[in-house]
């Protein structure tokens, strides 16, 4: 039986006063911070196409697909005049409640014009539970450098399509 | 002034330094213990609160004195609140014994460092105040009234008696070698002859061991043992309660530790002691801080026992060890004549 026999716990404290001559794993988070990995599935961001036209079109899958039921999303009607993003539709409210969503990602692989994405942004405590909503403002990325932010007055006709045209891969 | 309050002045300073020293050293051992448990860890522990996180131990003072205290609505309240005292007492007055010095000057005044030196029963006193301690912990499960305390509080009476014994007869060998109960006595045998723990080792080592079991500390943490009992006997204590039973753990390991110093590690002797006699003090602490820094290096490495391998060891190990260790330094004093 070990307690008869001391040589293992010996061999234990050998091991753990190795330990303490190691440098700490410890980042000092607030100044040192993590390099997220690629995938890493933190705040969502609303996505823009190259041009600075929205890519959410109001669909509402994401919505659907959400296990947390954490987003809500209300569309509105494009025009040539006041247009947000291409085709018929775009999302007037955009709501995600941070304290619901469990960061699964089931939005992103729902989206059919790969709108909402997964970003990189974990730092999210807030003090007041209405922070906790994240509104279409906050979501959404800035337009593209040199491109006009929505809505904007485009030419008749131009951006029909809600889903932009699939190319094969060249 | 006359002699008597002079006494009396000096004696009542006496006491209340070395209580805070007690308290002291119980605020600084947590960071001690969290500091080096997490370089175990290979983590750095709290750094965050003053220069290296050393006040750390006061911001986690000011939060318990502001925690809210709840009495079960069922518990004994008399003893529910009498138990963490007895818990914690016991812990700061074993210090009364422990020589910190010999005679030194102060401010022109001849006093002696350390409360009664040579109270020619000494060893006595430790053994019997550290016993109440038990009566805290087993007022503290019971009082409470629920099953987890009370098996933690039963738990830990079984494990602090069993212990005791191996403990009390790992005090007969220094005693036998320096021929006094007085802890004065046992620091000048070993000035004058070797640290004892060089002939006694195997007493040493059976005295830390139940040293450990004594103060609940882990490997034999069984009353607490929070993966099992929540958290034992103090399951139902929280805010300034709460702290007292940590304190009494932390209290009685500081001055376990001093008393373990004094019996084998020479207490307050070190070089130039005798010429500088403020230098006792610093050697007991370096040597107290060496003890509790053993403690947590065994906490950072060892498992807890099981409840019964626990009894086993004490009773079938421990306890014929330190009387077999009795009669061997019978047997060294008689052959070699010390």
């Amino acid at each position: 039986m070990s307690i008869y026999n001391p040589l293992p716990i010996l061999k234990g404290l050998w091991t753990t006063i190795k330990s303490v001559v190691e440098k700490p794993v410890t980042l000092q988070y607030p100044e040192q911070k993590r390099v997220m990995p690629q995938r890493f599935k933190g705040r969502h961001h609303l996505r823009r196409y190259d041009n600075g036209l929205e890519k959410c079109i109001g669909c509402a899958l994401c919505a659907a697909a959400c296990p947390a039921d954490a987003i809500f999303v209300e569309a509105s009607e494009n025009t040539d005049e006041v247009r947000y993003s291409p085709g018929e539709r775009y999302a007037s409210t955009y709501e995600i409640n941070m304290m619901r969503c469990i960061y699964c990602g089931y939005c992103e692989d729902a989206c059919p014009t790969e709108a909402i994405q997964l970003g990189h942004d974990y730092e999210m405590a807030y003090t007041e539970k209405r922070n906790s909503i994240y509104t279409r403002e906050i979501l959404l990325d800035p337009p593209p450098e040199g491109q006009e932010s929505t809505p904007r007055k485009v030419e008749p006709g131009v951006f029909n399509r809600s889903i932009p045209v699939m190319k094969d891969a060249e | 002034m006359n002699e008597t309050t002079g006494m009396i002045l000096e004696w009542v300073i006496k006491g209340a330094v070395v209580a805070v020293i007690c308290l002291i050293g119980f605020a600084y051992t947590t960071y001690y213990e969290r500091r080096f448990l997490a370089r175990i860890q290979v983590r750095i522990g709290p750094n965050r609160a003053g220069p290296w996180g050393l006040l750390q131990p006061v911001a986690d003072g000011i939060k318990l004195i502001f925690k809210e205290e709840l009495v079960p609505d069922k518990a004994y309240k008399f003893a529910f609140m009498l138990a963490p005292v007895l818990t914690m007492a016991p812990a700061i007055i074993v210090m009364g014994v422990v020589p910190w010095g010999t005679q030194a000057n102060f401010f022109g005044r001849t006093i002696e460092l350390g409360i009664s030196n040579n109270l020619n029963v000494g060893i006595l006193y430790i053994l019997s105040v550290t016993s109440i301690a038990v009566y805290g912990i087993v007022l503290a499960g019971w009082a409470s009234n629920n099953k987890y305390a009370m098996l933690g509080g039963l738990r830990s009476t079984a494990q602090m008696i069993s212990y005791e014994l191996a403990l009390g007869l790992s005090f007969l060998p220094p005693i036998m070698l320096a021929g006094s109960l007085s802890l004065g006595d046992i620091v000048k045998g070993q000035q004058d002859f070797l640290w004892y723990f060089i002939p006694l080792l195997p007493t040493s080592i059976v005295f830390f061991i139940a040293v450990l079991a004594e103060v609940n500390r882990s490997p034999f943490d069984m009353p607490e043992a929070e993966q099992e009992l929540v958290a034992g006997y103090h399951t139902e204590y929280s805010g300034m309660k709460f702290a007292l039973f940590f304190m009494g753990e932390y209290v009685k390991m500081f001055s376990m530790s001093a008393v373990f110093s004094t019996l084998f590690l020479g207490g307050f002797a070190g070089p130039f002691v005798e010429q500088v006699p403020w230098l006792g003090p610093v050697y007991l602490l370096i040597k107290i801080i060496i003890c509790l820094g053993l403690m947590i290096w065994i906490r950072g490495t060892l498992p807890r026992f099981r409840y019964d391998r626990l009894m086993k060891f004490g009773w079938k190990i421990l306890l014929p060890i330190a009387l077999i260790n009795v009669v061997l330094t019978a047997l060294m004093i008689s052959i070699f004549g010390l």
